[in-house]
């Protein structure tokens, strides 16, 4: 068994766990031991309402997806067959594009000159253009789009392992659909609902593109401060802080979570 | 059938390239080479075209060309390691400033640099010679202001006088320097800069700017799709843009003149060589080629003396000389000073606010 995983181990060694650990030395060695770039952390406010602002985002992005994924979940699960095929693709399909064209594809769409503002305006729906990008709306639309598979293949996973007798059943004993939706389908779906929460928000902690295209300079996620702090420090120390209470802030949301659902289920979809 | 011809092909390339290895090792003891370092691109392209080719054959010498985005980063591992690659780099002179003081680069000797002993005193440092000029500019949108259009950055803080959408860097480089002017400093009395009445003035205008623009594209897209009606941006995207059909102008007035500038790193393997191509580089016909091929101007201003650069391409060059009279002179020692790095990191709390 162990020889059969030891390249991939390794593999993970080499290029995972050795950068990382790497990277968090340089946090706290630069020519000798020092706390300065975590006490920049702590005591600068730029650091707090940066990471403030991610949480919030990707928060809001991770509740966005499971609104709009949680019934395109349900549709494929409930539709026959060929039809939910297409509907994952239909899903998945996006995920092919770079998310460097989707972030200007989406500036097309919302852009002062776009899409959705000219046709706004040619219907006298509105007189000054909206601010639809530039700012933290269009980073959030634009995340969720790219986020959205993460939400609904968890769910739509768990979704299948519901047996369809259960709701038959519960029919049979005068529960009408919304009902029985609510007392037999919705918590037997939870775990896919964690599952697809947990990789949507912790994938959304780290979005750079994204934000740095879309925020019109305003929006500073975390990621943006670690590329900062290269440049502003030229050390990697002050940049690898940042990335250490990140990847910190992760683990114990996955500790956190693994509390309540095996991580199985989130990482394997068991 | 196509496969096939492709491997021949791949073979044919392979037996050339080791009989090149053969004779290129030969070569190479005969003839001096060194490593040469830009940003690649356009930009690149134009200089072996204008002045790398043209060098190395003056010269006789193998020019190995590399190219990066930021050199800052791998010139600190580089010359870290005791061991570098390169041998003369074309960067941003704040980075051949920083670079000096800290001990990565060597300090040039004047007297086997003719052609840089030759340059004001304002283009060249110890450690480094002006390479090229480009300029932050303010640009337009001519379909907003079809006459009248903003000619100052006092007019680009005026929202009542020139309403429309507005976009800056997200960098203080430049932008602290306009909102100076804007604030009534002259041109050549800017520095040191006066941080806290810069950061005020930008306060001002704040709330009007629509977009802070991280990467020179993304200032060309927003002026190209009329997204802002007016922005700073480098002369060489705005002129690219106009090219390309857009309604967009910008005025060399109050620009802020920026230069990139060739240093040599220290230790460099190829040390004699790479001082005899500085000098080379900046010679006056070589640098009055570059404009020829993209809009930059020469960073030796005695290229505008020599007959290469027509009068008509002269005028829209940011370092020719009556324009250069209109803009500030980026001062690169001020903000590699303690204050420079001090008002940069400020820059983030001020975006963040």
């Amino acid at each position: 068994m162990l020889a059969l995983v030891s390249p991939a181990l390794l593999v993970i060694l080499l290029l995972i766990v050795l950068p990382v650990g790497w990277l968090a030395w340089q946090s706290i060695y630069h020519d000798g031991f020092t706390l300065e770039n975590y006490r920049r952390i702590v005591s600068e406010d730029i650091y707090w309402r940066s990471f403030a602002l991610t949480f919030e985002i990707s928060l809001l992005v991770t509740l966005l997806a499971l609104l709009l994924g949680y019934p395109v979940a349900y549709a494929a699960n409930a539709v026959p067959r060929g039809w939910s095929v297409l509907i994952l693709a239909l899903v998945v399909l996006p995920f092919w594009t770079s998310v460097l064209v989707r972030a200007y594809a989406w500036l097309v769409l919302l852009q002062r000159t776009g899409v959705i503002n000219q046709l706004l305006r040619s219907l006298d729906v509105i007189g000054e253009p909206l601010a639809l990008v530039h700012n933290t709306f269009g980073t959030v639309v634009a995340t969720v789009h790219i986020l959205l598979p993460f939400m609904v293949l968890p769910l739509y996973a768990t979704m299948q392992k519901i047996p369809g007798d259960l709701m038959q059943a519960g029919a049979s004993l005068g529960a009408g659909p919304a009902h029985a939706f609510l007392r037999i389908f919705l918590p037997l779906s939870l775990p896919g609902v964690l599952a697809g929460c947990t990789m949507v928000f912790v994938l959304c902690l780290g979005f750079y593109i994204t934000p740095e295209l879309l925020g019109g300079g305003r929006t500073v996620m975390v990621s943006m401060l670690v590329s900062r702090n290269v440049e502003l420090y030229s050390q990697f120390g002050a940049a690898s802080a940042v990335a250490v209470v990140l990847l910190v802030s992760v683990l114990l949301i996955f500790f956190v979570v693994s509390r309540f659902i095996s991580l199985d289920r989130v990482l394997g979809q068991k | 059938m196509k496969m096939i011809s492709g491997l021949k092909y791949g073979y044919l390339l392979l037996g050339a390239s080791i009989a090149a290895m053969g004779s290129g090792v030969g070569a190479a003891n005969a003839a001096e080479q060194i490593t040469f370092v830009s940003q690649g691109g356009a930009y690149q392209q134009a200089q072996t075209v204008a002045i790398l080719d043209p060098s190395a054959k003056k010269l006789g010498i193998t020019i190995n060309q590399d190219s990066i985005p930021d050199a800052w980063p791998a010139i600190k591992t580089q010359v870290g390691s005791g061991k570098p690659i390169w041998d003369v780099v074309d960067t941003p002179t704040g980075n051949c400033l920083r670079g000096g003081e800290q001990g990565l680069m060597e300090k040039l000797d004047f007297s086997k640099i003719p052609n840089g002993a030759a340059m004001p005193e304002a283009y060249r440092s110890p450690y480094s010679v002006s390479y090229e000029f480009y300029s932050s500019v303010l640009s337009y949108s001519q379909k907003t202001f079809p006459k009248d259009a903003p000619n100052s950055w006092a007019d680009f803080w005026d929202v009542k006088k020139f309403p429309g959408r507005r976009a800056l860097r997200n960098h203080p480089f430049a932008t602290l320097e306009a909102a100076l002017m804007a604030d009534g400093v002259a041109p050549d009395k800017l520095y040191p800069l006066d941080v806290d009445r810069a950061f005020r003035k930008l306060e001002e205008i704040k709330p009007n700017i629509t977009v802070w623009w991280t990467s020179g594209a993304q200032s060309a897209q927003l002026l190209n799709d009329g997204e802002v009606d007016m922005e700073m941006a480098w002369n060489g995207r705005v002129s690219a843009v106009a090219k390309e059909g857009a309604k967009v102008a910008f005025t060399y007035n109050q620009g802020i003149l920026q230069s990139t500038s060739l240093c040599i790193l220290k230790g460099a393997p190829n040390l004699d060589t790479a001082v005899k191509f500085l000098n080379e580089a900046v010679d006056p016909v070589h640098q009055a080629n570059l404009p020829l091929h993209i809009d930059y101007g020469p960073g030796n201003p005695k290229a505008f003396e020599t007959s290469v650069i027509k009068p008509e391409r002269a005028a829209q060059l940011p370092s020719e000389p009556a324009n250069a009279a209109k803009q500030a002179l980026m001062s690169y020692a001020w903000w590699s000073s303690p204050q420079g790095e001090a008002a940069e990191k400020r820059w983030a709390a001020f975006m963040q606010k």
